[in-house]
């Protein structure tokens, strides 16, 4: 195997030769993940807090609705932004289909899920084990929700990680809202896909290698930031 | 503890007017079918210290939580004289939120409507007030125990409440720190907070105890002034309680 031919060898060609397609790319998918999951967390953090402290009908469906969609597929999810997004859905006039602004809704809507379930299961432990002590102090359900939401912020930054790790990974959403543009849409897992069905299986794997890094990194630094805390606050 | 800095002047001399009492009217708890508390019929009245005792499970601190509305009576109702007055609880393990010493107090602050400006200096007093000065920035959940307590006592003293609950707040404290508690228990009590506290202790009740409900298996057995209670008990539970028996 010629040194070109080397994943390896191509990947770190790429990020050491600073490639402006490559940092492009990367920009674009990072850009796009980070938004959308920012989006997602501004909704489904009050929304799993409040799962978790009000009781109400349907409240145990909801939960079993939102913990299935976890498993929503991407391309299902996809599909159906593209259905409302395209000329002749409900919302084509905007003209959103194949812009990062669709495919920032669409990782929204496959990242809610995952993070409301997860931050509903994080405060109603939490909740548990204060919840004598708010009451005693007089408060009600939507005055806890800024302190339990607070008070379990190291567990919901690993939540809000798994949402992250769920963006950066999927495929088959952006691709569909994406369409994959060059310059435009194009992300790391779109161009992995484009670079294997070419058979240029170096530059898919490089850019697999980058896609991990980034992600391995990214988890690191959060890893780092809550145990110190945890450490400290006991 | 320091009493010459008692009071400080910045609490509201308010707490010096007469505390309302308390009175269930055949109250009863059930939960899934068990009955916890017989219809029971009370009345807790005076600046006095109230001492629940009984042994493990006899519905001591289901008849605080009760009396504190933390839990809702499943028959029966439970009545303040006036309105009801402000109230605290400091429960058998303190319940600290996951921020440091000094911020747990004025959270408590916050949430009962004193003003941003008036928190920290408050805080500070009861810091001092509880010798916790130096344990200020440390997140309260690394306390030891006795520490953990003396917050959740400076952060009850903060509500400045007419009633104080302490659900075996002592249980799990070595002989100093349960000292410390109990000074502190006394200076609420001069300060004219009512107490309402359960233990399972015999000794500290002794020390502390103003009048005493004793309980048994669900049921309310006795409610007379201390002395009387230690020296003359009426039941016979009571009475093998006091001697140290383990009948039940």
């Amino acid at each position: 195997m010629s040194p070109s031919e080397n994943p390896f060898y191509t990947a770190f060609a790429l990020i050491l030769g600073m490639d402006q397609g490559l940092i492009d790319i990367v920009t674009l998918s990072l850009q796009v993940s980070l938004l959308a999951v920012l989006l997602a967390s501004a909704l489904a953090l009050p929304l799993g807090a409040a799962l978790a402290l009000w009781r109400f009908p349907g409240r145990n469906a909801l939960i079993v609705l939102l913990n299935a969609l976890m498993g929503l597929p991407p391309v299902v999810a996809g599909l159906c932004v593209y259905l409302l997004l395209s000329r002749a859905g409900p919302l084509g006039q905007f003209g959103l289909l194949f812009t990062p602004t669709a495919m920032v809704i669409a990782q929204v809507i496959l990242v809610f899920p995952i993070i409301a379930a997860l931050t509903r299961q994080q405060v109603e432990t939490l909740h548990n084990e204060y919840a004598e002590q708010l009451r005693s102090l007089g408060l009600k359900q939507l005055r806890m929700m800024p302190t339990l939401l607070w008070d379990a912020r190291f567990g919901l930054l690993t939540v809000i990680l798994a949402g992250f790790g769920r963006a950066s990974a999927e495929v088959g959403a952006v691709m569909i809202v994406g369409g994959n543009i060059d310059g435009v849409t194009r992300v790391m897992t779109t161009s992995i896909v484009l670079e294997t069905s070419k058979g240029n299986l170096p530059l898919a794997l490089g850019l697999g290698i980058v896609l991990l890094s980034l992600v391995t990194l990214i988890n690191a630094l959060a890893h780092t930031v809550s145990e110190t805390a945890k450490r400290r606050l006991g | 503890m320091n009493a010459s800095i008692f009071p400080p002047a910045s609490f509201p001399q308010s707490l010096m007017t007469t505390v309302p009492s308390l009175h269930f009217d055949q109250v009863s708890f059930e939960h899934r079918g068990h009955r916890l508390l017989a219809p029971t019929t009370l009345t807790l009245s005076g600046c006095q210290r109230t001492l629940i005792m009984g042994p493990n499970g006899a519905g001591k601190s289901l008849l605080m939580r009760l009396a504190h509305g933390l839990l809702t009576p499943s028959s029966g109702h439970i009545s303040w004289q006036e309105e009801p007055p402000a109230q605290a609880m400091v429960f058998q393990r303190p319940v600290l939120l996951r921020r440091s010493a000094i911020d747990n107090l004025t959270y408590a602050q916050a949430v009962s409507g004193v003003p941003r400006r008036q928190r920290k200096h408050m805080a500070q007093q009861a810091l001092e007030k509880f010798g916790l000065v130096a344990l200020a920035k440390r997140p309260a959940r690394v306390l030891s125990g006795g520490e953990q307590q003396r917050l959740a006592l400076a952060r009850a003293w903060l509500l400045n409440p007419a009633v104080l609950f302490l659900d075996e707040p002592t249980s799990a404290l070595d002989p100093a720190a349960i000292k410390a508690v109990e000074d502190a228990v006394n200076e609420f009590h001069q300060n004219g907070t009512r107490i309402i506290m359960t233990t399972h202790d015999l000794h500290q009740a002794r020390r502390l105890a103003d009048e005493v409900v004793f309980m048994y298996s669900g049921q309310v057995l006795e409610h007379t002034q201390a002395q009387h209670f230690f020296d003359t008990p009426a039941s016979t539970q009571a009475g093998a309680f006091i001697r140290g028996e383990l009948v039940w």
